[in-house]
């Protein structure tokens, strides 16, 4: 049986802890058996007893944790251990597995030091954003959490109410905030603070989050540069220098209106771009808030100070980096829900066994080091089509757009054009000229039916069908010209037949279509 | 008759026909359409008739008035959901005819010069035997489609090779058929049409009940194929114009709905949906699924601004699309905005789930196609999707692996909700699975799809 160990997490003030008794007792159900270290539940309220209960075996040596598992979930990347004085990633067994938040774009050294233990490891922040990798998705569950927060920070410092009232005692205006990046931060952001009745307003370079924007209330500030801000993976990226002008003129004016402003922009492996400078702090009514959920990669302010809130010139700059672990039970509910799915995925249910599917691109992209080798960046992949696949659904895929957006009419291939060319010539070499005349007759109807059908809509291609199968009943006429009178002999026979088959053909098709034609109405 | 009357006359049937393809082209012009082809048909009859000699018309008389007879009372008490068997029937019977004709031209007294003979018999072997794979075809095709076999595709193994293998049995006897003189090679025409009957069935048991709307239509290609051969046997220019329109028009059809499904005109006549991929579809959906009460589901419904409801064959199955269109009158009434999304190969033939709402008088300015409407799933409330499943499938687009990859597909998900009505949580004809029905935004209406809307219907009059 495999055993999944969760330590205790030891950097300052996290308060998270990567199981909740609920996530263990799923562990328990997929066949895992599962350590947890003493107190590891204390900050989510989750005593020894509740994970004993879940099923969990509780250590008091957290030594002896790290090497009875075969897989370690944390939450944050291992670090030195203050109490034991060693790295964590030393107290990892030679070999071992380890799931959690790795950042190891900014984590080199410790990719380093994984791999010298020979570890196989898999960043839970490398999880890509595709459909199926969803439940995966541990930093949209923690951006959401901290989207949420963002405004309630803002709130509790806010010297106002968020939503505007009518009372006895006068008009209460209501706040105004602005988003900046309508990620899934930005828009649990802009959610919340439309619960509490705020106006809300949202920016963001890819213009496919307009929508998203609009339908939670919010509107969606826009500049007049036309610049697609969409990057890899549904990542926003750098833009331009005149977007940029644009972009901060925007915030320069809206910083002079709005009362609360939060911040989420990031683009990948970069750090934060600047986006509220001082002067707009300053501009900003005395008594406004800045959340800047930027502030771990430096920010998206100025002025704001990692970790901290200052107040500069009567404005609040909130920068905290631990808005998930300032609601850590429910933080560590979803976060435990991922690594739950995470090792679902990478559990070979045949075998009983953790496998490494290097085929598949979700694991792919979350593992960072395997077996001790730095498996760290995977290799870049177009974004839908998975690596390993038959070749031939790419393009598939590709022509399925394509022809969405085509016309009815095509265009015919010219080899097409030639090979009919070629077989007409033939068949003039070959073909006595008696028959030649029916032949053109063929082509050109050919030719003809071609050209009508493309026009026909695809409401009416029923009815086509019947009132084409209806006429096609002409075969009578070959029918009834085999007819000879009263001698009763074969042809006479058949061709009767024939004819009565083909009767009831056209009389069938016209009058079916008929009823058909009759039903379609404005 | 004049030889020349004749030909102005087969002339104008002629046109009248191609008027009346192109009449079908718009839902404002398609009623004429049909007449034009009605006029130019009794053009062509009495125009033939006045060929044949008077002796012949009591035995004409005699199979044509019963013919007639039946064909209407049968065109008149079909169901509008049993149209792809009655159109794949009627199509049997062009084949058939199309066998019996190149049989009695063959054993009939014409003569024909030396020189022509070759090619005489080339069009009679031809005409025979693509009648013959029409006629076994279509039977076949409505045996699937009235339920009488198995809409699973019969996959023999080595089939291609049993198919090929035939059609060069079949090209070799119609060598040995050339040299032979009139009678005597009745016995390799008759062995030529059972095995083209064979081929036809063979051909159409590989082919999956999902791909049924092409293969009547290329059935209906076959019978104009037929008929054209028909044409050039007896040196009738009527026959190879009408047998090349609807032979043309058929095979375009078939193009379009192959196109429609992303898949290719080849790998559909060869047969077998999703036969190669079939062993990759395992991929098994962890998820919840939510299911509600019709109660709920009008609760949703009329608090929707607007709803786009997608039918499928299921609809046609529970004859609901009466009781829709009484959803769609009292939605619109109260202001919500009510389209229809139509996929292109929703239903068993091409254009099937129009013909329903029409039939159930659904305005058809409010159904709309695919590629009309697939952007709009972003803005609508909710999403009702009945009885259709591989056509809302997002493995489509999004799993490679699935047999169904490529093919398009409306994106219901994309909408805020999506309630879909089903009876159970069985794959569809493809035998996919959905993962639309674990998504967090879709809602399982599970029912009898009739049943269900008649709840729904009686929920919103109370409100």
């Amino acid at each position: 049986m495999i055993k999944v160990g969760i330590p205790r997490e030891v950097h300052l003030e996290e308060k998270r802890v990567a199981a909740t008794p609920q996530t263990v007792m799923r562990l328990r159900k997929l066949g895992f058996e599962v350590g947890v270290e003493s107190n590891a539940g204390d900050e989510i309220w989750c005593s020894d007893g509740a994970y004993k209960e879940a099923g969990a075996i509780v250590f008091d040596n957290v030594k002896e944790l790290w090497s009875w598992a075969d897989v370690i979930l944390k939450v944050r990347p291992p670090e030195q251990h203050p109490k034991l004085g060693i790295h964590e990633a030393d107290l990892l067994r030679e070999g071992g597995w380890l799931i959690s938040f790795i950042f190891p774009s900014q984590n080199k050294r410790l990719l380093e030091h994984l791999a010298s233990r020979k570890a196989t490891v898999f960043a839970m922040d490398g999880v890509p954003r595709i459909t199926r990798a969803q439940k995966m998705d541990a930093l949209s569950a923690m951006a959401n959490i901290a989207g949420y927060r963002a405004v309630i920070e803002a709130a509790s410092h806010f010297p106002r109410f968020f939503g505007g009232q009518m009372t006895a005692a006068g008009k209460i205006e209501p706040a105004k905030v602005l988003v900046v990046g309508a990620g899934v931060a930005g828009l649990s952001a802009i959610g919340t603070a439309r619960s509490l009745g705020a106006i809300v307003r949202a920016f963001d370079p890819r213009s496919a989050t307009r929508d998203q924007v609009r339908s939670l209330g919010a509107e969606f500030l826009e500049i007049s540069i036309k610049e697609e801000g969409e990057g890899i993976g549904g990542y926003a990226k750098e833009m331009s220098e005149a977007f940029l002008q644009a972009e901060m003129a925007l915030f320069a004016q809206q910083a002079m209106e709005v009362d609360i402003i939060i911040t989420t922009a990031l683009i990948p492996g970069k750090p934060a771009p600047k986006l509220i400078t001082k002067g707009m702090v300053e501009s900003m009514k005395p008594g406004s808030v800045i959340v800047d959920l930027a502030a771990e990669q430096g920010g998206n302010c100025a002025m704001t100070e990692p970790g901290k809130i200052v107040t500069h010139k009567g404005v609040t700059i909130i920068g905290y980096t631990d808005m998930p672990s300032r609601m850590a039970s429910l933080a560590s509910q979803l976060y435990g829900s991922t690594l739950v799915a995470m090792l679902e995925e990478l559990f070979d249910k045949e075998s009983g066994t953790l496998k490494v599917d290097y085929e598949d691109q979700v694991i792919r992209g979350a593992l960072v080091v395997h077996e001790g080798k730095i498996t760290y960046p995977p290799p870049v992949t177009p974004p839908s089509p998975e690596p390993g696949i038959p070749a031939k659904a790419i393009p598939a895929i590709a022509q399925a757009n394509q022809v969405t957006s085509h016309e009815t009419k095509q265009n015919v291939n010219p080899v097409w054009l030639l090979l009919a060319g070629l077989v007409l010539f033939l068949i003039g070499i070959v073909a006595p000229s008696s028959k030649l005349s029916h032949f053109t007759v063929f082509v050109l109807a050919c030719f003809v039916g071609w050209q009508v059908i493309w026009n026909v809509k695809p409401a009416l291609h029923t009815p086509l069908m019947s009132v084409t199968n209806a006429i096609s009943g002409i075969i009578i006429v070959g029918g009834m010209l085999q007819l000879s009178g009263f001698e009763f002999n074969v042809t006479t026979i058949l061709g009767a037949i024939a004819v009565f088959v083909a009767t009831i053909n056209i009389a069938g098709g016209f009058l079916v279509t008929n009823r058909m034609l009759a039903m379609f109405r404005k | 008759m004049k030889e020349g009357l004749i030909t102005i006359a087969y002339i104008i049937a002629s046109i009248l026909f191609i008027l009346s393809l192109g009449g079908l082209s718009n839902q404002e012009t398609a009623r004429r359409g049909n007449l034009y082809g009605i006029l130019g048909m009794i053009i062509a009859l009495l125009a033939t008739a006045a060929q044949m000699s008077s002796e012949s018309y009591p035995v004409l008389a005699a199979v044509l008035i019963p013919g007639a007879m039946i064909g209407a009372f049968v065109a008149s008490r079909v169901q509008m959901t049993a149209m792809p068997q009655l159109v794949a029937i009627l199509h049997s019977f062009v084949g058939l005819a199309a066998v019996l004709v190149g049989f009695a031209t063959y054993l009939g007294k014409q003569q024909v010069q030396e020189a022509e003979k070759l090619i005489h018999l080339a069009e009679i072997y031809i005409g025979v035997c693509v009648g013959s794979v029409t006629f076994t075809g279509s039977v076949i095709a409505f045996g699937k489609l009235q339920g009488l076999i198995t809409g699973k595709p019969l996959l023999i193994p080595g089939r291609h090779l049993i198919n090929l293998l035939m059609l060069i049995v079949t090209v070799v006897l119609g060598v040995f058929f050339l040299r032979m003189n009139a009678p005597e090679g009745q016995n390799v025409l008759l062995f030529a049409t059972i095995l083209t009957g064979i081929l036809g069935i063979h051909l159409v048991m590989a082919i999956g009940g999902a791909d049924m709307p092409v293969v009547v239509s290329m059935l209906n290609s076959y019978s104009g194929w037929a008929a054209a051969a028909a044409g050039f046997m007896l040196s009738n220019d009527l026959l190879i114009i009408t047998g090349a329109l609807v032979g043309s028009s058929g095979a375009i059809l078939s193009y379009i709905m192959c196109r429609g499904m992303n898949r290719s005109f080849i790998s559909v006549i060869l047969g077998g949906f999703g036969t190669e991929g079939s062993a990759a579809v395992s991929t098994t959906q962890a998820g919840q699924v939510n299911s509600i009460t019709s109660e709920q589901a009008a609760e949703i419904i009329s608090n929707s601004r607007s709803i786009i409801i997608v039918p499928g064959y299921g609809m046609a199955v529970a004859q609901a699309q009466y009781s829709l269109a009484e959803v769609v009158r009292i939605l619109r009434e109260k202001g919500t905005d009510v389209r229809f999304a139509i996929h292109p190969v929703a239903g068993r033939l091409p254009g099937h789930m129009n013909v329903l709402l029409a039939e159930a008088n659904i305005p058809y300015d409010i159904v709309f196609e695919m590629e009309e409407i697939n952007d709009s799933f972003k803005q609508t409330d909710t999403v009702l999707v009945i009885g259709a499943n591989d056509i809302v499938n997002p493995s489509a687009l999004e799993d490679p692996n699935s047999p169904i990859a490529g093919m398009p597909v409306l994106r219901v998900w994309e909408a805020r909700n999506v309630i879909v009505m089903k009876r159970s949580m069985a794959s569809g004809y493809a035998g996919v699975e959905n993962p639309l029905f674990f998504k967090e935004n879709t809602l399982m209406l599970f029912g009898d799809a009739k049943k269900v809307v008649d709840e729904i219907v009686t929920e919103l009059r109370k409100s």
